[in-house]
């Protein structure tokens, strides 16, 4: 009896030691932002992204270092954190959602596979439902993760100001691209 | 036999934290977005590379160039007949070129006894967050001036050393916090040619900046001298300005009434002869537009 006790409390622990190699993550997936307007292109790269993905729950999460952001300009890069993001307030962006066709992509085989991702985006302390599809290439015990989507600088609350709205889109598109490993 | 069961218990409760851990929501706790904190420049402690006319503690960046024009006008106690000074202005026009994170060089030449100026300016401590930090920053500064006027005293021999003016200046200042920055400006002037005996070769002063964040994109300057060994009979006074710093997308406009005249730190320590305290002040303003001209360096 008690031997039956121990192999279940073993095989229960096993089985939560497994579970945890089901989470993958990154520290340095990319995040790019492009806003396209009528005088000037603005792109910044970020190359610390922060990302984890739970295969089994389908659980994704995002965060990102505002102050991370690296534009061409200079000077595009202090407005950016010192007018329109306030960094110094708003430090992070995160992004807290799920892989809704988790059951349908399967983490063992090798393959491209599409995802539909919907969680909620906190940018400048506003957060804001957002839902994209991405995709997700397995290969071995790597995965590989890109979507793209749109945001509105409305919705969060960063303003432009009139004299500089043929500079900044009001809609920046993102790309988000990371390759995730299991987690250990 | 106890130990056995001892055993159970240690398992079962690791087994049950697991469980704890599979269901935590929060993902990104699991692998630290709080990484252990990394020491951080602090930046924008200034809207510009100047307070007002005294340069500040932040060195524009590499790859960048600043063309600032800078006028003011004459003084706002001369009434309607006058526009309030508006009537006669002297300006400034100049070039400054970030070379590295650290360093800075400019050029310019004023209306203002047709002088050309130059200077160089390097950050020695960078103000910084987190560990190993230093809570301000400290600069120095080296200039030179050169008058082009035409001599017209013709019982002087004339040399070309006579035209110049030097100063240097340690800046040490500190972002206290996001909207309040200050900065003390120990200086000293040379003179090579200095127009009467009264009038020290090397003088002394010790300025104070200081900025106020009223908006992201407005702030509040304040910019002054107190000059330690002024010539004491020329009547020039201790130079003072105070004005706004706004910013818009590409320019900063810097709004400001002073007494001094001059836009060099030669001129505005040694000859500003205006007294704030008659309303004998100018006008003035400053327009930095920046253009990056070469490619950025990380």
């Amino acid at each position: 009896m008690k031997r039956i006790m121990l192999l279940i409390v073993i095989m229960m622990t096993l089985q939560q030691f497994v579970n945890a190699q089901t989470k993958y993550f990154t520290k340095n997936g990319k995040i790019t932002f492009f806003s396209k307007a009528s005088l000037e292109n603005i792109e910044a790269l970020n190359k610390s992204v922060t990302a984890v993905l739970d295969t089994k729950s389908g659980n994704i999460q995002f965060a990102v270092l505002m102050k991370g952001f690296e534009f061409e300009k200079a000077l595009m890069q202090e407005h950016f954190n010192e007018n329109y993001l306030e960094s110094h307030k708003y430090p992070k962006a995160i992004f807290k959602g799920e892989v809704l066709n988790n059951s349908s992509i399967d983490y063992a085989k090798n393959g491209t596979y599409k995802a539909k991702v919907k969680g909620t985006l906190t940018i400048h302390g506003e957060s804001q439902p957002v839902e994209t599809e991405g995709n997700i290439v397995v290969n071995g015990n790597q995965l590989k993760t890109d979507a793209n989507f749109t945001v509105a600088l409305a919705d969060y609350k960063i303003t432009i100001p009139k004299i500089v709205k043929n500079n900044i889109a009001k809609v920046v598109s993102i790309q988000v691209a990371c390759l995730l490993e299991p987690l250990q | 036999m106890k130990n056995l069961h001892r055993i159970y218990f240690v398992i079962c409760m690791l087994s049950i934290s697991f469980v704890g851990n599979a269901q935590e929501e929060d993902l990104l706790s699991l692998v630290g977005t709080e990484e252990k904190p990394k020491k951080e420049f602090v930046n924008y402690a200034f809207k510009s590379s100047r307070v007002i006319m005294s340069h500040s503690m932040e060195v524009i960046r590499p790859g960048v160039m600043d063309f600032r024009i800078l006028h003011r006008f004459g003084n706002v106690n001369k009434g309607l007949s006058e526009l309030f000074g508006l009537d006669n202005a002297t300006m400034r026009m100049g070039f400054d070129f970030g070379l590295a994170k650290n360093l800075m060089i400019g050029v310019g030449r004023s209306t203002n006894k047709k002088e050309l100026d130059g200077f160089a300016k390097y950050r020695i401590i960078h103000q910084s967050k987190g560990p190993k930090s230093l809570p301000f920053s400290v600069l120095l500064v080296g200039g030179t001036s050169l008058s082009t006027l035409k001599i017209t005293d013709t019982t002087q021999k004339e040399y070309f050393t006579s035209r110049m003016g030097f100063y240097g200046q340690l800046i040490l200042g500190s972002k206290l916090s996001e909207s309040i920055s200050l900065q003390v400006m120990p200086t000293v002037v040379h003179r090579n040619l200095v127009p009467t005996v009264d009038d020290p070769n090397d003088l002394f002063a010790i300025g104070a900046g200081a900025r106020i964040k009223l908006s992201n994109r407005v702030s509040m300057n304040v910019d002054y001298y107190y000059r330690i060994n002024p010539n004491p009979i020329d009547g020039t006074q201790n130079p003072l300005s105070i004005g706004f710093d706004i910013e818009t997308g590409g320019h900063v406009f810097q709004l400001h009434f002073t007494n001094a005249i001059g836009m060099n730190e030669k001129v505005f320590l040694l000859e500003t002869t205006n007294r704030w305290g008659k309303g004998d002040i100018q006008f003035g303003f400053n327009i930095s537009r920046s253009f990056q001209i070469g490619k950025k360096k990380h």
